[in-house]
Order: structure tokens, then sequence, then C-alpha cells
């Protein structure tokens, strides 16, 4: 670790308000340590925006939530029915509900965008995966936030999509069915579910998301943050003050620069909040205008657009205990991805061109997913999301194996098991089909694995890593 | 006895083999364009008058309240009055007579409450669907409807619109055979002429897209000031930064 002294020690006590709470609350220390001497590396770029504005948006989400909560009813009869008052009742309610909801959406697109970019510059190494960790525990409160809220309107949507969400821990083998009723608190969505995902939502995990938040911040402290050189800037001291050369404090540098990029997404949830709140279908779905009605199931049941691609890897499957570990699988590797992906070199500015190309793939194989996850329920999409699916836990073989700096008989070896499995899955889950074009899709992964494993052996160009700089770049 | 219950069962048996071809329900044309314009003030104030007249017996919309539709559509106390045939007080929400249970005993189900139906549906689809009944013999109401096939809900506007048969060609699609709607052949000319009445329904699916949501066009004029606002606020944080920053070296 790197030795940083703590700058209050050395600075002398003030007077007035500031001392007096100095001398009983460590305020300048906290301020000093946390904000203006944090230093950070000076050549943040665009990516280096989202980290605050899930901060923001996590207040937009608790202000304008304790608001709604004020006129919302957890009640079946009147959930609906509270909204639609929240709606046209309540002064500004239309405003406050349009801002939680549009928040929900953009606190998805700020955290997917954050945790590319720690995807981009390995973020997640050492000595940062503890930092990953807790992202990644607020990343999985998160889902669990807009799950719940989602049913709380009581549309069709919201029920039909907690109808099937919880159903799905009946498919862990032997608790199962009694995990389902003990999540639901009774045989189907009813009110016990209201009641339990109306306290979850306002009460047990913002406060959970808070607290980790606060520890995914100290976490970043103590490790200092990355940057798109992926280079430590605590390696190079000014000898002379005990700073980083390449860093800057974070206030007032990143407090105004950050200030920008708040005005500018402020811009954008505004055009959403005023001119476009239900943005097409898309954060809110025209089903959900309907109340929700158990007797009748809607033809088509998909979530909101930040849980489809999930959506589409759980269903291409045609079984659902093998969709349900895929579903919980693809989380569970992202946890594990400071473990995958051990590769000295942080950024992929100094990775090679093939583990580039790996990765800008993963990032357009999740927005793929997550068209595929709101088509119908054809069997051309399940297919097509089967084929697409594989190679999103592709990506992870990959990146294994690239982080061992490979021989071409460790590329060929690798190529070989991951055809066996690919082969494995096809006969169990394919063969049965095979009809038609839809047999194409299988060969996607197939396709990928040849790109990434079979490539690089003819052209080790691709494989070749850039030399790292000494000391970070601005561009 | 044998015989007696073939014959009784003829029918069935006669509909079972004729069902796949019946059953399947014609392709639903492409959606008409809706005129809307919520705020063409004078179209919500005719919609509501056509709303309160024919859809309101049946369809409720009982998020909205009377005094809210007065403020809005600018209607005075005394027009205000005039369209309130079942409530006296403008506070109360815009309901109607019809018990729901009773509702469904006419209808097979309840006709739907209509406060957000176009933010569920879409106003070209209400357009479309008001303009899109035909006559079946096979349906209890006497009509079916393209975009809405087997629609409990009968036409209320068949004598201004005309009662109409519609023609359908067979086309296989997906390897079966279905209806593609052709044209219309009007059987009992309406009271209305075609453009006056596309006008009405206009109207009434441009009152319900303000239905929907009531403060839209506040919405929309809040939301240009702040956006008013937050480009100047970016505008003063950029040239910040750029001050701020003139210092750190590259």
């Amino acid at each position: 670790m790197h030795e940083r002294s703590l700058p209050s020690e050395t600075a002398p006590a003030r007077g007035g308000l500031i001392g007096w709470i100095d001398a009983r609350f460590p305020l300048t220390q906290l301020w000093r340590s946390q904000v203006s001497e944090y230093y950070a590396p000076k050549n943040f770029n665009f990516w280096y925006f989202f980290g605050s504005l899930a901060l923001l948006v996590l207040v937009n989400q608790i202000v304008t939530g304790i608001f709604l909560a004020m006129s919302y009813q957890p009640n079946v009869h009147l959930a609906f029915a509270s909204v639609q008052y929240i709606m046209r009742d309540v002064h500004w309610g239309w405003l406050i509900r349009y801002m939680h909801t549009t928040g929900a959406s953009l606190f998805f697109v700020v955290v997917y965008l954050h945790m590319f970019r720690g995807l981009m510059y390995g973020s997640y190494k050492k000595p940062r995966e503890l930092l990953w960790l807790l992202g990644m525990l607020i990343y999985l409160c998160l889902m669990a936030e807009a799950f719940m809220g989602y049913l709380l309107p009581w549309g069709q949507m919201s029920y039909w999509g907690a109808e099937v969400i919880t159903s799905l821990y009946g498919a862990i083998p032997w608790v199962g069915s009694s995990l389902e009723i003990w999540i639901r608190g009774d045989f189907g969505v009813t009110q016990a579910t209201l009641d339990r995902f109306f306290a979850l939502h306002v009460v047990a995990i913002p406060l959970l998301l808070i607290l980790l938040v606060a520890m995914h911040l100290l976490a970043l402290h103590q490790v200092g943050s990355n940057n798109p050189d992926g280079i430590e800037i605590h390696d190079h001291l000014d000898p002379k003050t005990g700073k980083p050369v390449d860093g800057i404090p974070f206030h007032p540098y990143y407090t105004v620069k950050d200030l920008v990029g708040v005005g500018v997404f402020l811009i954008v949830a505004a055009i959403i909040v005023f001119y476009a709140p239900s943005g097409g279908g898309l954060f809110i779905d025209p089903n959900n205008f309907q109340p929700a009605n158990f007797m009748q199931t809607p033809p088509d049941i998909h979530p909101l657009w930040f849980f489809t691609p999930y959506y589409a890897i759980l269903r291409s499957f045609p079984n659902k205990q093998f969709g349900v570990a895929s579903l919980a699988m693809s989380i569970l590797l992202l946890f594990a991805l400071p473990w995958i992906d051990r590769h000295p070199i942080r950024s992929i500015r100094y990775r090679s061109w093939a583990y580039r190309g790996a990765v800008v793939l993963f990032g357009l194989t999740f927005l793929v997913l997550g068209v595929i996850g709101m088509a119908p329920a054809t069997l051309f999409w399940q297919r097509l999301g089967a084929g697409v699916a594989l190679v999103y836990f592709l990506f992870f073989v990959v990146a294994w194996t690239y982080a061992q700096r490979p021989t071409s008989r460790r590329l060929l070896t690798t190529l070989a098991a991951v055809f066996v499995v690919l082969g494995l899955l096809i006969w169990r889950f394919y063969l049965p089909s095979i009809a038609g074009i839809i047999w194409r899709t299988s060969l996607i992964p197939f396709a990928y694995a040849l790109l990434f494993l079979l490539v690089p052996v003819f052209f080790p160009g691709l494989l070749r890593d850039r030399p790292v700089p000494e000391r970070v770049r601005m561009r | 006895m044998m015989r007696t219950l073939v014959s009784r069962l003829a029918p069935v048996l006669a509909a079972l083999l004729v069902a796949p071809a019946v059953c399947a329900a014609p392709l639903t044309p492409p959606l008409l364009h809706a005129p809307v314009n919520v705020a063409d003030t004078a179209s919500l104030q005719r919609g509501a008058r056509d709303f309160v007249n024919y859809c309101m017996g049946c369809h409720e919309l009982k998020y909205e309240r009377w005094s809210r539709l007065g403020r809005d559509l600018k209607l005075g106390p005394k027009a205000l009055r005039r369209l309130m045939f079942l409530q006296t007080k403008p506070f109360q929400m815009m309901t109607n007579a019809m018990p729901e249970a009773e509702a469904a005993k006419f209808f097979g189900i309840p006709p739907p409450d209509l406060s957000v139906m176009a933010s569920q549906q879409g106003a070209n689809w209400i357009y479309t669907y008001l303009q899109s009944f035909y006559l079946d013999s096979a349906r209890p109401t006497g009509v079916n409807n393209l975009v809405f096939p087997n629609t409990a809900m009968p036409d209320p506007f068949w004598h201004l619109q005309g009662l109409r048969r519609a023609v359908f060609r067979k086309v296989l699609r997906n390897g079966s055979v279905r209806h593609r709607f052709v044209r219309f052949v009007t059987v009992v000319p309406g009271t209305m002429p075609a453009a006056a009445f596309r006008r009405r329904v206009g109207n009434i699916t441009n009152f319900l897209v303000y239905v929907a949501n009531p403060d839209r066009l506040k919405s929309m004029a809040l939301g240009i000031r702040v956006l008013a606002f937050l480009v100047i606020f970016t505008l003063f944080a950029y040239l910040l930064k750029r001050e701020i920053w003139k210092d750190v070296h590259h």
C-alpha cells in the first residue's frame, strides 16, 4: 500500500464554528481526506462522469420516493388508483412520479456505463477487487429495488412480472417451492407480496444501498481511483509534497468537471421527464396502464429494458432450471471478473487488439441480448437469444484465456474444450428442433470461439499487448 | 337414441371441423393516424361532449374530476353542468350509473375504465378501433371489429357511420389461411358525412389522450423553462471548469 499521511494531521487547528466542530467531529479532516485533498488522476475522460451521476440519481430516487410514499397506498384495491391520484390530484405529483420512473431507468443507464468503464480500464484488478465487489453488490441491490418497486403501481406488467420472477425461485432444487411461497408470503402474488415489497422497496433496500454506496466510496478512497491509462498515479509522488505528480485534488477540479456532467445529464433527464416520460414504452410499459388482473395473462410478459438482457438469457434455454442457472451464472461471473481476468495490464488502451475487440463485442452482446429480451417469445428469438447468450458466457472464457498470455497450443486446447461444451449444449437443447433457419443461430457461439481462439493462432500479432507508459497521459 | 345423439352432436362436430378456419381472427390492418393535439381546446371540448353522450353510459373516467375537466378545457360552471348527468358536485369523479357486476352480465366483461386507455393502447389504436366495426352475425352484438377481433363492445356510432359489411380476401400466412381485410361495403348508410364522422372520432380520441395525461400541456410549458435554465447552468459550469482547469498541465 501507498503511505499517505492524512492532511489534517499537519494542518493547523481552525477557530470559529468549524474549529468548534473539528474539536468534536472530524469535519475538516473528512472533507480534506475524502474531497479537497483526495488526489484523483488528472486524465479522467467521458467515462468517469457516471459514478457521480449515479450518486445524483440515488439522491433523486430517495427524495422523490419519499414524496411518492406519502400518497401511495400499498393495498391491492387502492394501489393503482393511488398512483393516478398522485398523477392528478397531488400537487406536482406527476412531476415527482415521472422523475422517479425516469430516474429508475437512467440509474441503470449510468450504472451500466459505469460498469463498462470498469471493464474497459481494468478497474476491478488488484488492489480494487473489493471495490468492484461492493459495486456489484450495489448493482444487485439496485436490481432488487427496481424489481420490487415495479410491483407497486399494481398494473398488469407489475403483477405478471412479479409472478414470473418470483416463480424463478421455484426452479431451485429441493427448497424451490417453499422458497417461492416464503418470498411471496402467499401462494401467489397477493396483498402479502405487495406489503413486503413495499417495505423492502422503501426501507430495507434503500438503507442497504446507502450503506453500500458509502462503503464503495470509502474503498475507492482507500485504493485511489483508476484511470483510462490504468497506471497507478501513486507510483510517482512529488518528492517535496509527497502528492502524486499526476493527481489533482478532487475538489475543485473534479467537482466542477462533474458539475458540467450533471448539467448535460439533467438536460437529457428533463427532456424525458417533460416530453417523453414513458420513453415509447421503454421506461413505462403501456400494459402497466391496465390494473393488475390475475385472471388475465397478458400475451407477452417482459420486464423493463434494463432487465431484458438477463430475461433473454433466462428464456433462451427450453429448460427452466437451466435458464435460471444461466441467469444466476451471468451475474455471478461479473462478480468473479477480478479473478477471471488477471492480466497485469489494466487498461484496454494497452491490451491486445483481440482483447479490445472482445470487450467491445461484450458490450454489444449485452445490448443485443437486451433487444432480444424485448422481442416476443417465439422460437426464433429464443434460439437467437441462446446463441448470443453463449457469446456472453464465452467472453469470460476468452478473457480468462487471454490473461494467461496463451501459447497457440493453449488457445487450441481451450477452443477444443469450448467446442465440446457447445456441442453438448446443442445436443441437449437444439437437436429436437433443428429445422429451418433456426439451427443457424447455434453457429453464433462457434463463430465467436473461432474468431477469438483460433484466429490469433494464425495472427499472433492480434494478441500482442502494447508497452505501458511510465506515467498517465492526457488526451 | 343413437340417431338423436348424432343429430344433436352434428352442429358441434361441424363447428369443430370448421372452427380452425372460422375462429382464426382476420389479420389486423395497419392503424390509422389519429389527429392528436391536446392544445386544441375546442377539439377537446367537442370530444368531451361526445364522450359523455356516446361512451359514458358504459365507460367511466373514474380518475378524472369534473372540476379538473372544467378547468383544463375552459368550460364554465354552466357548460360543465350540462355535461354532468349523474353528479351534482364538480369535485366528483366522472363515473357512471352502471354497476360493474351488472355490466359484466350485460357484456360478458365490464367495460374498462378509460382514464388511461390512451396511454395503454395509444391514440392511433383508439382512433382506428372506433371506425373499424363491421357486421358479423356470429357476434352477440351483431358487430365485430378489425383491430380488436371479437370485442364485447357494440358499435356506439352505427347510426352515424352506417352499418357496414367487411370484404375479406383469403391469404396464406405462416402456413395457415387467414383473412385479410380489403374494404367495407355499406349496408345501411349513416346519418353523418364520412369526413365529419372522422373528425368526431378524432375529437373523442384527442379527448382520451388529454384525460390519460391531463398535465401534458403544463409539462411541456414547464419543460421549456427548465431546459433553458439547465442549458445556462451547464454553460456556466463549463466556463467555471475551463477556468479552474487552466493550471492542470498536460
